[in-house]
């Protein structure tokens, strides 16, 4: 089974890596790199639903948008500093998430995809009708001068890079740690057979309704640490793209698998941005990837890592 | 105006979405049901229909009825031969694994809007409509005179749009006879009920499989060639149809396509009706709100009868 020393060693890797990658690359990696970071805890926290709990949620823009208006309203209209505004983002997620989750959870499969897509779209459309406060999709930007935590000041790169390191690493170190808990195991159990788990005395329902609260806040901490690291907040980030674009990075990166998501992430992040340095039809050069990677790499990248080198990977 | 008339318009109106959308999102439900396929590159293929209809009715310029009758055959043709491609290319490579084609459906979305962008450009091109005749339509009233016929100014309906919702009726209605009553549709509802079972009395599944993905994809090609004199053809017009036929496949019930037609009239008349009486944000709000309540306490849809 899996040997925890080797999990730890990765885990330890990884964040070194990105640690290095900071002080070899150049300032423009530097910053796609943090905006990588900061988009990677939301794939993880969709990949914790998705990947480890077996829901399909096509709704996470909402808590990504929600973590992201939590902070950017406080911050703009209720004058917050850094700190409680992000708090803010976290609850306003926490909020959406809990009443959603609340309704979503009665249905499943099919249902459960179109529910979530269809809470999602009130509350993209809920955004455009209060234009007043939020800009709609015209968004608003988020000062530079108050974007400061402990006098340090955010929007410096150095600073951003490792502001996005560090809510990185602690939603990475947490959905890490959280996998290996019985809890964990359990949410695995559901993917598998939701009927067999409950049969085993499982309360399934209160575990899945937890996994969701647990994605919805991590989406919300990305939204949030997006808006404070690059100063904008706009209804763009709600719409039913924002909803795809998390699935399709799981997917890509491996669902199911702790680095799938970061590496999913950096991997649709570069696609573009190569592809769009060389040709201006670099959405058909996604495409053209995306259909090849689902064709002969059935299990995302780091799942056919796990399957060809290395059977232990988380 | 007044009410009535005003509500009357509206309801015509609606009823032109419901037709389209009813094409469209049978279309849908045919893949769905039947392949149990979440195809995400629907929409594109309603976009494409609509932009080949384009090409079809400016190439040849003789008269718009005939470019357009045209291109009424040729785009669904063309739509449906290549989804037929792309399921022999990629979906059943992929085995029809749930999770897999959608993220594949998605790459071929992404292919066919650039393909679109670079051939069509970006630009939204109108089709002429083949007969464009305006009808005013009476309305009753009770006047001193007791009731009297009165032609309310710009109350009226043009002779393209009823061409439209009859020709749909009329589609649809044929479609339903087609699977009722012919072979190939009985070896697509047994290809449903039960794949290996079917496969084991030597249906070929694979061919079904390709054609029903090309019908799927050829219906909705077929809603757009109809709607594109009304509403013009651009590279990003499927966004729209996707959703909405999604929400009325849902609906609808799984797989049931009289639950589809029946919800995409229901879906089709309110959104015209509410969307005359209210803003349109706080319509759309109320409307996709609705649409997620019913799901939640009747995941099976309103027609469906086995769990979705």
């Amino acid at each position: 089974m899996i040997r925890p020393s080797r999990d730890v060693s990765l885990h330890a890797g990884v964040l070194a890596a990105l640690l290095l990658l900071f002080f070899v690359t150049s300032a423009y990696h530097n910053g796609n790199l943090a905006r990588i970071m900061v988009l990677a805890v939301f794939a993880m926290g969709y990949n914790f639903l998705f990947g480890y709990t077996g829901l399909l949620s096509l709704g996470h823009a909402l808590f990504f948008s929600a973590g992201m208006y939590g902070l950017g309203i406080s911050m703009n209209h209720l004058d917050m500093t850094v700190l409680p505004a992000f708090g803010m983002g976290i609850l306003a997620s926490l909020a959406v998430t809990g009443a959603i989750g609340f309704l979503a959870l009665r249905t499943s499969g099919v249902a459960f995809m179109i529910v979530t897509l269809m809470f999602a779209q009130a509350g993209y459309l809920t955004i455009l009708l209060f234009g007043k406060y939020t800009r709609g999709d015209e968004g608003f930007v988020i000062q530079q001068a108050e974007r400061t935590l402990f006098g340090i000041d955010l929007t410096d790169p150095t600073n951003r890079y490792f502001a996005a390191f560090a809510l990185f690493a602690v939603s990475y170190l947490f959905i890490a740690w959280a996998v290996r808990t019985s809890f964990g195991r359990c949410l695995v159990a559901i993917r598998e057979n939701e009927a067999r788990a409950r049969m085993l005395g499982y309360d399934t329902a209160r575990h899945k309704y937890l996994a969701l609260l647990a994605s919805g806040v991590l989406s919300g901490a990305s939204g949030a640490g997006y808006a404070l690291l690059f100063g904008y907040a706009g209804a763009t980030f709600a719409s039913v793209q924002y909803s795809i674009l998390p699935l399709l990075w799981v997917l890509l990166g491996g669902a199911g698998t702790t680095i799938g998501p970061l590496v999913g992430t950096a991997f649709a992040f570069y696609l573009v941005d190569v592809s769009s340095e060389f040709t201006s039809a670099y959405l058909l050069v996604v495409g053209a990837t995306i259909v090849f990677l689902t064709l002969f790499f059935p299990q995302g990248l780091s799942g056919e890592l796990r399957r060809r080198l290395a059977p232990w990977l988380p | 105006m007044e009410f009535g008339p005003h509500f009357l318009l509206a309801t015509l109106e609606g009823a032109l979405t419901a037709a389209v959308l009813a094409l469209t999102a049978v279309g849908l439900s045919v893949v769905f049901g039947i392949m149990r396929v979440v195809n995400v590159a629907h929409g594109e293929f309603f976009m494409l229909g609509a932009v080949i209809a384009w090409f079809v009715s400016t190439l040849v310029g003789v008269h718009p009825a005939i470019g357009f009758a045209l291109a009424l055959v040729a785009a669904p043709v063309a739509v449906g031969a290549l989804a037929i491609v792309a399921d022999r290319l990629v979906l059943r490579r992929l085995n029809y694994d749930p999770e897999r084609t959608i993220v594949a459906t998605i790459g071929l979305l992404y292919c066919i809007q650039q393909l679109t962008l670079m051939t069509f450009g970006p630009d939204a091109r109108p089709v002429v409509p083949p007969f464009n005749q305006r009808i005013a339509l009476p309305w009753f009233e009770f006047g001193e005179q007791g009731l009297q016929v009165i032609w309310p100014w710009g109350f009226g309906i043009t002779t393209y749009k009823l061409a439209v919702i009859a020709f749909a009726v009329i589609i649809l209605v044929g479609l339903w006879q087609f699977l009722a009553r012919s072979r190939f549709g009985l070896v697509m509802r047994a290809t449903q009920l039960d794949r290996e079972m079917a496969q084991a009395f030597g249906i070929p599944i694979d061919r079904v499989y390709g054609l029903v993905f090309g019908l799927g994809a050829g219906l909705a090609a077929l809603g757009a060639v109809l709607i594109v004199p009304i509403r013009q053809a651009h590279y990003l017009m499927g966004h729209e149809p996707l959703l909405l036929s999604f929400i009325v496949v849902i609906i609808g019930g799984l797989g049931s396509i009289p639950g589809t037609i029946i919800a995409a009239v229901l879906i089709g008349l309110s959104d015209g009706i509410i969307s005359v009486f209210f803003s349109p944000t706080l319509a759309k709000i109320i409307a996709t709100l609705l649409v997620a309540f019913v799901l939640v306490f009747r995941p099976q849809g309103l027609f469906g009868l086995r769990s979705a």
